[in-house]
């Protein structure tokens, strides 16, 4: 029954793409219907984003923003997958009309775009300028300049929509996202140590400190240890003008980061 | 040269020796070197009375083999010991036994299960069960197989249920008397569960109960309509036996579909019940139900572990139960009869539980987090009794919740049919190496419960949350794991941590101990592997 369903809407969908006179089968990525595109994300918050995450990057080995699947990249194999699931993994089978999947289809393939909508973006060449200027690199590297303290943003603009990005540069009063906060610890001989938190366990924690240095501590040795929630970042609000955010927020999402396909040599 | 001669003698008439009759089944307790079901023994307390490992010398446990799953699959298996041989399975359903000294491999038989198997959390297998010289083991394609234990061959193989609709075996069988019993995965997909029993002889079924009752059958006026078709009540985790009452209990897990109960009006008997089935004939005795009409997806499916103690006062046929919806109940497992039950961890779902043990519903506001969580303040988790410290073990969520969304689901057969979904900080089953979220979304613990008032008696906190069980021994050691990648063992009596170890992978196992040649073994499953531990000599 599963499959037989699977096969009808994966052979649906075939066929809309195969038939050129078909108004779905024009639609390709990057001119899908905003209404499409917004069903897509409605789906996806009900039946995905569990698993996936909001930004589409919480399985290990996919990331939908970045179009990293498991199995094949076409818009079948993406109908497939998700009418039939993967054996033996946590992705199941799912139950949608032709047209629910081909709105889930145009958002997946949209999404790193999505949201950019309600955010106002200025000049990206400004953004910039300003990124330097306002001494963000102080702490934040973007394509092998600046420093590795806080979070590498190569690739910013492919990981965050614009809307998370205006979030993350007007209010942080949330706090830090748990995945990267900073730490402060002292050794038992008086020793401080500050930095982002790469990972911890129940002995151990990994950090990079502010000289970048990756550095592991032993939390039983430690005098003191504790997480930081708070972002340095938060202060822009004041220093930021609402055109200075559009220009960065342009500028950031420009940065796709150094692993797109044919950039740059291929490990052989 | 003469050495030599003697130790190949020794281990062929090791193995030539394994045979496993009922009556050693029965009696696991009396020899302590091997390890002959699932649990341990028929009571599941998961206790060893090896006493080599002492809290005093725990600090010498050193590595002493490692087995090497040929599979990327979780390791959740607890291996079998006869007589210096261990059996295990490595994902999703290869048999393997081992020179249980070397972890060298005798050999092994695979079972290439169905492509249409449907797992909700894995490919998983939890471990063989032994009778004379036959193992048996279900497979996700809901087979029960039968497979000689001195040369791997297969000699029956029987279809418990059927795979299209969604039915798999994950669970270890359990052999009582002249059978083997199993139950079925597959409350993620609308089945209808079972416990059913087998002839080791020739896979032939003698019974079946349905953990669903159909019209007209005790137990149907807590269903309507014809929601009962697809009402779940899955049972994969291995059950317990009390040989004097003739009863095998088993838990029971959750309602179909999992998150939207509105479906489903009523109790929804006898899903998230233990219930106590007459060995002989499959009919049920007594059951208990833990959390009526759910809606978080929260199976009963813990080890019922079975405890012969006395209860305020007078000697008592008791079983703990620490229950994935946060409560931990103490039952007598003659008649049922609620004993206690009390939160061992933080819930607000309930204001309590009344008289009877049915919890008295608190109102969780739509879109609030529901505390404990989908995964439960704990799991399928072994836990561990010691009849020394009189202490309950469990592996516990502390802190942790989630946000139910139900949704309307209509029964697809083989398909997920969840009926909504959970939002939690905590990654449900498994994730990679790297852990940076877990602040607000919980952690793990490994907490001591004293049975008479059920309040904790330590508790040693993890980062992480936990996935596996527990064993205690005879001189007061724990050994656990944690999601984070740590094998420990601790100080049952205080929760102190005597030694640890590194596995470089998440613990989804229940640790056991053997021993061979006057050496007393620890065997923990973690990531793909099997590591083995004894002492430094």
């Amino acid at each position: 029954m599963a499959d037989r369903y699977a096969r009808t809407a994966g052979a649906a969908l075939a066929l809309a793409l195969s038939l050129g006179g078909g108004v779905r089968a024009q639609q390709h990525a990057g001119s899908y219907t905003q209404a499409d595109i917004e069903q897509g994300a409605r789906l996806y918050g009900a039946h995905c984003s569990a698993c996936h995450g909001p930004e589409g990057n919480t399985v290990a080995n996919v990331d939908l923003r970045l179009g990293q699947f498991r199995r094949g990249s076409s818009d079948e194999d993406l109908a497939r997958t998700i009418t039939q699931g993967i054996p033996g993994t946590m992705m199941p089978p799912n139950k949608f009309t032709s047209g629910e999947l081909f709105a889930l289809i145009a958002y997946v393939r949209t999404m790193r775009e999505f949201g950019a909508r309600a955010v106002a973006l200025g000049d990206p060449g400004n953004g910039r300028q300003l990124f330097e200027a306002k001494g963000c690199p102080a702490c934040h590297r973007v394509n092998g300049t600046g420093s590795r303290y806080a979070a590498d943003l190569s690739d910013i603009g492919a990981l965050r929509s614009g809307e998370a990005l205006q979030r993350a540069l007007l209010d942080f009063s949330g706090g830090v996202p748990a995945g990267r906060r900073f730490v402060r610890a002292v050794t038992s001989d008086g020793r401080v140590i500050t930095g982002r938190r790469l990972n911890e366990d129940s002995f151990t924690v990994q950090l990079i400190d502010e000289k970048e240095r990756l550095v592991s501590l032993s939390k039983p040795d430690l005098r003191e240890y504790t997480v930081s929630k708070t972002s340095a970042v938060r202060d822009n609000k004041e220093k930021l003008s609402a055109e200075d955010r559009a220009h960065l927020i342009a500028y950031l999402l420009q940065l796709k980061g150094l692993d797109r396909p044919q950039t740059g040599p291929r490990p052989r | 040269m003469k050495r030599l001669a003697l130790v190949l003698t020794l281990l062929v008439s090791g193995v030539l020796t394994a045979q496993v009759p009922i009556e050693r089944v029965r009696n696991a307790a009396k020899e302590p070197h091997n390890w002959l079901t699932y649990s341990g023994d028929y009571f599941s307390q998961r206790h060893s009375l090896l006493t080599q490992i002492t809290p005093a010398n725990a600090k010498n446990l050193e590595q002493q083999w490692i087995f090497q799953a040929q599979s990327l699959e979780k390791f959740v298996a607890t291996p079998l010991v006869v007589d210096g041989v261990l059996y295990v399975t490595q994902a999703p359903n290869t048999v393997v036994a081992l020179d249980a000294k070397t972890g060298r491999m005798f050999w092994q038989y695979q079972h290439t299960p169905s492509p249409d198997a449907k797992l909700c959390c894995g490919a998983v297998n939890r471990g063989v069960a032994i009778l004379n010289d036959t193992l048996f083991m279900g497979t996700i394609d809901a087979q029960l197989v039968a497979i000689d234990a001195r040369n791997g061959r297969p000699i029956w193989k029987t279809e418990v249920a059927d795979v299209k609709a969604g039915y798999s075996l994950t669970l270890s069988p359990l052999v009582i008397k002249d059978k083997v019993l199993v139950g079925t995965a597959g409350g993620e997909y609308g089945i209808r569960g079972f416990v059913a029993a087998y002839d080791p002889a020739t896979g032939k079924e003698i019974w079946r109960f349905n953990t669903i009752p159909s019209p007209g059958e005790p137990g149907s006026e807590t269903w309507e309509n014809e929601a009962w078709k697809w009402g779940g009540g899955s049972v994969w985790l291995t059950g317990s036996y009390d040989p004097a009452l003739n009863l095998t209990y088993w838990g029971v897990g959750n309602p179909g579909p999992d998150l939207n109960p509105s479906q489903r009006p009523g109790d929804n008997l006898y899903t998230d019940c233990v219930i106590a089935l007459d060995v002989d004939t499959g009919k049920l005795k007594w059951h208990f139900q833990f959390t009526p009409h759910d809606g978080a997806d929260w199976d009963s499916v813990q080890i019922p572990v079975l405890v012969d103690a006395n209860w305020k006062g007078t000697p008592r046929k008791l079983m703990y139960w620490a229950n994935r919806n946060g409560f931990f109940y103490v039952i007598d497992r003659a008649t049922g009869e609620f004993l206690h039950g009390s939160p061992f961890v933080k819930q607000n779902w309930a204001t309590g539980l009344d008289a009877k043990g049915r919890p008295m519903l608190a109102v969780v506001p739509e879109g609030s987090p529901t505390f404990p969580g989908m995964q439960g303040g704990t799991n399928w988790y072994s836990p561990s009794y010691s009849p020394r410290t009189g202490l309950f073990y469990i592996s516990a969520w502390d802190e942790y919740s989630t946000i139910f969304i139900p949704q309307k689901m209509e029964y697809v057969a083989g398909q997920r049919f969840m009926g909504g979904r959970g939002r939690s900080g905590t990654p449900p089953i498994r994730r990679g190496p790297i852990n940076t979220w877990t602040e607000e979304a919980g952690h793990g613990a490994v907490v001591a419960i004293d049975p008479a008032t059920g309040q904790r008696k330590w508790a040693f906190k993890m980062h992480d949350v936990t996935d596996s069980g527990i064993l205690t021994t005879a001189t007061d050691v724990l050994f656990s794991g944690s999601r984070d990648g740590y094998f420990y063992a601790l100080d049952a009596r205080t929760g102190a941590l005597l030694w640890k170890a590194i596995v470089g992978g998440q613990v989804g196992a229940a640790p056991m101990s053997y021993q061979v040649d006057r050496k007393q073994y620890v065997a923990i499953a973690a990531g793909n592997s099997l590591f083995v531990y004894a002492l430094r000599e």
